[in-house]
């Protein structure tokens, strides 16, 4: 938590009470693999950071009205803050509440990086790099396979849970170290029926991933009686 | 939840070492703000005073600084009054935004679209979309992850998401544009200003960047599904070391941004208060708008500075020429 340039002041790490085993679904996602699930409302979704330092790239989108879905300006400005942990409320584009994350074993999560795609590896990293695996070709599969009719128009910019992307107050922005650990997790309540869109990120040429991209575990419980 | 707007930060200056970059090459640049110094509230106190002479070093007898520097007493109508006095250019577009008012249309490339706001308390809430395939738009992430940067200015160029530079921003006297803090809309319009209902205001009334975008885009057979995270153009977010972002007030600082099409590009705009802006009154100021076909040195030459501010710029810029050249091979 001690990482060099980083205000330790800004993590707030709250632990949950749920069990595993009390847990309605619970699988895990690979590297490079893409997942979606509907979410209840009240319903509560975790996301474990098997290995650690592993970027999930994560959607939301209003169950009931898939044009609303997660906006990173509307929560950034809603709470006053760039890095998402507990008590964020994730908000639409409607601006309202899609989930709040009511647990963070990681302290900061990153929702101005974005998703890598193939142009934009070629942008940032060289042409040839064109033929690389990246978390936008997940999602537009992803999606398709919903049969929902959605497509690229349907991908605003993104949360990355356990992703470290600092930004400077002379506005500089990095992709650095990341700041979680094995086993560390990230929980939300659903405010609404939410339809959730992970990819985990397949990314090799930054340390987003700490080189090395690894599986994670997606739970959820059903909302308290 | 939203705190910020209550703590309006003074500024710290970080904005000058871009403004004066700026000064120092662009050709366009007006004096709009050295040659009113009545149209500042605070003007002889603020730090943004060597915004202005660095202004004045660069500038060029445009029309449109001829008309305002003719009306030293103009105050914050005189985007106005530079915009339409200078009539139509050879582009054709000079006009006018309202307080208030959209605006989109297209920008072929080469073109440049300037934005001048004097009030210097502006905000005009920006996305773009390649003209011919409107599914490619910009990025946000894109465009800051290529170029280490959290803000827009001189030298930096607006990805989309396929790879490519939409625009460039090639002159820019204000030095910090937002792209983090997303757009207002009815709630948050609501909440800052109260009720401004057409019933009572007429074409006064309340408007926010979410519905405006709404509007245009829906114009062309896009919706909601398109909106993205947008540029706030005149508007400075700060962030410090644990995150927490905080409303710059530009104190009245008057400036211009260039922005020339790499490729051709629709534009939508919206010219309405931030929803961070602490102001509690609903008084979006005018802005001026002008299109002009690029001067061979403000072409993206191989020695060109948005090109070269990035390594992966030049490599944004390759994709884009080998795009346009395959499109005009069509």
């Amino acid at each position: 938590m001690n990482t060099p340039g980083i205000a330790t002041t800004s993590f707030v790490l709250m632990a949950s009470q749920l069990n595993p085993d009390d847990a309605v679904y619970n699988e895990v996602v690979s590297a490079g693999q893409g997942w979606a699930h509907e979410l209840k409302a009240g319903q509560i979704f975790r996301i474990v950071d098997l290995e650690g330092n592993q970027a999930v790239d994560t959607l939301f989108f209003n169950a009931r009205d898939l044009d609303e879905r997660y906006s990173a300006g509307d929560t950034v400005s809603a709470q006053g803050n760039i890095y998402l942990t507990t008590g964020t409320v994730l908000m639409s584009s409607e601006g309202r509440a899609l989930l709040t994350i009511v647990a963070d074993t990681c302290g900061r999560h990153d929702t101005l990086g974005g998703a890598c795609s193939a142009e934009s590896n070629q942008v940032r990293y060289a042409l040839e790099k064109k033929f690389m695996h990246n978390c936008r070709d997940t999602f537009l599969l992803t999606l398709s396979r919903l049969g929902r009719g959605m497509t690229k128009r349907d991908l605003p910019s993104n949360i990355n849970f356990f992703m470290n992307v600092p930004v400077t107050p002379e506005g500089g922005l990095s992709f650095a170290d990341g700041v979680s650990a094995a086993g560390r997790y990230v929980e939300m309540r659903a405010d609404c029926d939410v339809l959730a869109l992970i990819s985990n990120c397949p990314q090799l040429n930054n340390p987003c991933n700490a080189y090395n991209p690894t599986p994670v575990r997606v739970l959820v419980w059903n909302a308290p009686a | 939840m939203t705190n910020i707007r209550a703590k309006s930060v003074a500024k710290t200056g970080a904005t000058k070492s871009g403004a004066t970059k700026s000064g120092a090459t662009k050709p366009g640049a007006t004096k709009s703000g050295a040659t009113k110094p009545g149209a500042t509230k605070a003007g002889a106190t603020k730090p943004g005073a060597t915004k202005t002479s660095a202004t004045k070093t660069g500038a060029t007898k445009t029309s449109a600084t001829k008309t305002s520097a003719t009306k030293p007493g103009a105050t914050k109508t005189s985007a106005a009054k530079s915009a339409t006095k200078s009539g139509a250019t050879k582009s054709g577009i000079s006009i006018v935004l309202r307080g208030g008012q959209a605006w989109s249309g297209r920008l072929k490339r080469g073109q440049i679209l300037r934005l001048t706001d004097t009030s210097g308390r502006a905000c005009v809430s920006a996305l773009f979309y390649n003209a011919i395939e409107p599914l490619e738009r910009y990025n946000m992430a894109d465009t800051l992850k290529a170029q280490y940067t959290a803000f827009l200015t001189t030298g930096r160029v607006l990805y989309s998401d396929m790879g490519r530079v939409l625009v460039s921003i090639i002159a820019d006297t204000c030095g910090w544009h937002d792209t983090t803090s997303g757009c207002g809309n009815a709630t948050t319009s609501r909440t800052n200003f109260g009720d401004g209902r057409y019933q009572d205001l007429r074409n006064n009334w309340f408007k926010n960047a979410r519905d405006n975008f709404i509007v245009e885009l829906s114009k062309i057979g896009l919706g909601r599904r398109d909106i993205v995270a947008n540029v706030n153009f005149f508007v400075k977010v700060a962030v410090d070391d644990a995150g927490r972002m905080s409303w710059v007030d530009r104190s009245g600082a008057a400036s211009h941004v260039d922005l020339r099409a790499e490729m051709d590009t629709w534009v939508v705009l919206s010219n309405t208060p931030h929803h961070l802006d602490p102001s509690s009154t609903y008084a979006p100021p005018e802005v001026g708008l002008t299109v002009r076909e690029a001067k061979s040195p403000e072409r993206p030459e191989k020695d060109d500075r948005c090109r070269l501010s990035r390594p992966e710029n030049g490599r944004g810029f390759e994709l884009t020429e080998m795009f346009v050249k395959e499109m005009s091979a069509t």
